[in-house]
C-alpha cells in the first residue's frame, strides 16, 4: 500500500477531517485494486478503520455554537456573549 | 440705491422703521428659514471637511454660485453616500442663516448622488483603479477550507441575515460561529466592517481570548445601491483583499454586486448561499463514510478469500512429498545403471564419424592444385597476345600519318605568309613613291589629302622617293611645268587614298 500515499507516520488523531477522509478513500481504492502484499493490505485496513473512527468522531462532535463578540471602548474584542444577549 | 440713501439722508428719520443689526438679522433668518425649510439642492461637492466634533462641512457649487452647507454629526453618521470632492449630489435639508457672520447656509439632512449613472460611474472608476493594483487578481484567491472549525461572521447582530446564515449552517453542518457585530449602513459602517475583518485576522492561532476563525463571511441583506455603499468603500475592499483568512462576501441579493465581491475569495449571491459554501452537508459525509467503511471491509474480505484460495491451490500443486521423492529416486537409479553402456556406444559412434568425414590436409592440397591447372588451361592467352600486337601496329601507323599531316600544314602556312609579304611590299607607300607619286604634308607633318584642305601660300613638304623638298601651294590648274610632279599627287590625292 506504499504506492497509495498512505502516511503511516502521521497520528490519525492529528489529521483534519478532510485529510482523514481523503486518506481513508485512498486506502479503500488501493485495497479494491488488490495490489501489494497481504501484510501491507492488513496494515492498510487497520489504519483505514482508525481513520473511519476519527472521521465519525469529528462528525458527531459538531455542534452549533454561536457567540457574539463583545467589543471594548477601543473596538477590540473583550469576550463573548450570547447572540441574543 | 444711491438715490434712495440720499433721500433717506435728506428726509432724515422719516416714516421708515429703524432696525437694529440683530433685529434685521433675525428678520432675515425668519424669512429664509420659513421660505426654505425643506429644499433639494443639486450641486457639486467642494472641500468637504469633517470637524473634530463630527460635523461635516462642505460647499455646494455650480457654474456661477456657491452655497455653504453643514451636516450635523447625527445626520452625517446616517449618510449613505459620503460626499467626496467633485461629486455631483442632491442635498436635502433647509436653509438657515448665521447672524454672527452675516451668512446663510444649508443644513443637510440627506445626500444622494445626482442620478444612478453618476454613482455607477464612480463605482466603475474605483473598480478599475483597484483592479489595476491587482487587488482582484485570481492568484490572490484562497481555497475555502473543506470543513471549517470556526466561522467568523461580520454582519449586523440583529435582523434576518445572521438568522439565515445560522439556520442554514445548523441544517448543513453545525459549527462554532463568532459574530462580530457591525453597522452595515451609514457613515460608521465602513470603519466597523474594516475593523472586524482586520480584527478576526489579528486573532492568534491559539491561546487567544477567542478562537481564530478559519473562514470569514461578510454579509448584508438587500438594499439600494446607496444602502450597500459601505461594501464599495475602498478601505473595506482593501481589508477583504488583505484577509489571510479565506473570506466569503454575501452582500444584498443575487443581482447586487459590490466591490468587496471582487476582492473576496468567494462571492455568495445571498447570505444563505454563503452558509452553503461554507460547510458541507453533514448527512452526506456520514453516508460517505458509511459507504467507505463498507467498501473497506468488502475489499479486505476479498483479499483474504483470494489469499486463502491461492494457498489452497499451491498446496494441491505440491502433491504427496514422500511419493514424489521415491519416484525421483527411482529415476536416478535407472539413469545411473544405464549411464556406462550408453556412454561407450556413443563414443564409438563419434570416432567412426570422425574417421569417415575428415580429409587430411595433403588430400585437400592435391585436390585444389588439380582444379587450379584446369582453370589455367582453360584461359585463351593467344588471342590476347594477338590483339596486343595488332594494337601496336595501329599506333605506329597513326604516328607516321600524324607527322606527315603536321608538316603539310606547316608548308601551307609558310606559303601563305610569303604571299601576304608580297602583297604588303607592293602596297607600301615607298613603292608608290617609286612609281613617281609624291606625299604632300603640311607644316605639322599631316598629309594634305585634298585640294580644298590646302590654302594658297601654305607651306608644305613634298616627300619624293629619294628625299624631301619644301613647297608652297599656289593657285591650282596651271603650275609651272617643273613643278608638275609636285602638283600631281595633290590632284591625285583621292586616288592615293583609294590606293591604300
Amino acid at each position: 500500500m506504499t504506492d497509495s500515499g498512505t502516511t503511516d507516520t502521521t497520528a490519525v488523531e492529528d489529521l483534519s477531517f478532510e485529510d482523514a477522509l481523503k486518506e481513508l478513500e485512498r486506502i479503500v481504492e488501493g485495497l479494491e485494486r488488490g495490489q501489494g502484499a497481504l501484510d501491507d493490505a492488513i496494515a492498510a485496513y487497520e489504519r483505514g478503520a482508525l481513520l473511519k473512527k476519527h472521521c465519525q468522531k469529528k462528525l458527531e462532535e459538531a455542534r452549533l455554537k454561536v457567540e457574539k463578540i463583545k467589543l471594548d471602548e477601543a473596538g477590540q474584542p473583550a469576550g463573548t456573549t450570547e447572540l441574543d444577549g | 440705491m444711491q438715490d434712495a440713501s440720499k433721500d433717506n439722508t435728506l428726509d432724515g428719520p422719516g416714516n421708515l422703521p429703524e432696525f437694529t443689526v440683530s433685529e434685521i438679522s433675525q428678520a432675515v433668518k425668519h424669512t429664509v428659514e420659513s421660505s426654505f425649510e425643506h429644499v433639494r439642492v443639486r450641486g457639486e461637492v467642494s472641500r468637504p471637511t469633517r470637524a473634530g466634533s463630527g460635523h461635516l462641512y462642505l460647499t455646494l457649487k455650480d457654474e456661477s454660485a456657491v452655497l455653504d452647507a453643514v451636516c450635523w454629526r447625527g445626520a452625517a453618521q446616517r449618510l449613505s453616500v459620503q460626499p467626496e470632492e467633485g461629486m455631483e449630489v442632491i442635498a436635502t435639508g433647509k436653509l438657515t442663516t448665521y447672524p454672527g457672520r452675516s451668512k446663510y447656509q444649508m443644513v443637510i439632512e440627506h445626500i444622494e448622488l445626482a442620478g444612478e449613472g453618476a454613482l455607477l460611474k464612480l463605482l466603475e472608476d474605483r473598480r478599475k483603479r483597484l483592479a489595476a493594483e491587482g487587488l482582484f487578481d485570481a492568484e490572490r484567491k484562497r481555497e475555502l477550507p473543506f470543513l471549517p472549525r470556526v466561522i467568523g461572521v461580520v454582519t449586523s447582530p440583529t435582523g434576518a441575515v445572521i438568522r439565515d446564515i445560522l439556520h442554514r449552517l445548523g441544517e448543513r453542518f453545525p459549527v462554532h460561529v463568532l459574530v462580530w457585530p457591525v453597522l452595515v449602513q451609514g457613515e460608521a459602517a465602513k470603519a466597523q466592517v474594516t475593523a472586524a475583518i482586520e480584527g478576526f485576522n489579528a486573532l492568534p492561532e491559539s491561546g487567544g481570548l477567542l478562537p481564530r476563525p478559519d473562514l470569514l463571511i461578510v454579509a448584508r441583506g438587500g438594499g439600494s445601491l446607496e444602502d450597500l455603499w459601505t461594501f464599495n468603500e475602498e478601505e473595506v475592499v482593501r481589508a477583504a483583499a488583505a484577509s489571510d483568512i479565506p473570506l466569503i462576501s454575501a452582500i444584498g441579493h443575487e443581482t447586487d454586486t459590490t466591490l468587496i465581491d471582487f476582492a473576496s475569495d468567494k462571492r455568495a449571491p445571498t447570505p444563505t448561499a454563503a452558509a452553503e459554501m461554507a460547510v458541507p452537508v453533514r448527512a452526506d459525509l456520514v453516508a460517505r463514510i458509511a459507504e467507505d467503511t463498507g467498501r473497506l471491509a468488502h475489499a479486505m474480505a476479498r483479499r483474504l478469500t483470494e489469499a486463502a484460495a491461492a494457498v489452497a491451490g499451491m498446496a494441491r500443486g505440491l502433491g504427496d512429498p514422500v511419493a514424489r521423492i521415491e519416484q525421483e529416486q527411482q529415476r536416478l537409479d535407472f539413469a545411473a545403471s544405464m549411464a556406462g553402456s550408453r556412454l561407450t556406444a556413443r563414443l564409438d559412434r563419434l570416432r567412426d564419424r570422425i574417421d569417415r568425414r575428415l580429409p587430411t590436409p595433403n588430400e585437400i592440397l592435391t585436390r585444389t592444385h588439380g582444379r587450379l591447372e584446369t582453370v589455367v588451361r582453360g584461359l585463351r592467352l593467344t588471342s590476347i597476345e594477338r590483339a596486343l600486337s595488332e594494337g601496336a601496329r595501329d599506333i605506329d601507323r597513326l604516328a607516321v600519318t600524324g607527322e606527315q599531316a603536321v608538316s603539310r600544314w606547316l608548308t601551307g602556312v609558310e606559303d601563305h605568309l610569303k604571299g601576304l609579304q608580297r602583297v604588303l611590299d607592293a602596297n607600301s607607300f615607298e613603292r608608290v613613291l617609286d612609281r613617281g607619286f609624291v606625299l604632300v604634308r603640311d607644316a605639322e607633318g599631316v598629309p594634305v589629302m585634298s585640294a580644298a584642305a590646302a590654302t594658297d601660300g601654305q607651306a608644305v613638304s613634298l616627300r619624293f622617293r629619294d628625299g624631301e623638298r619644301a613647297a608652297v601651294i599656289g593657285e591650282g590648274g596651271t603650275p609651272a611645268p617643273r613643278k608638275k610632279p609636285a602638283a600631281k599627287p595633290k590632284a591625285d590625292t583621292p586616288s592615293q587614298e583609294t590606293l591604300f
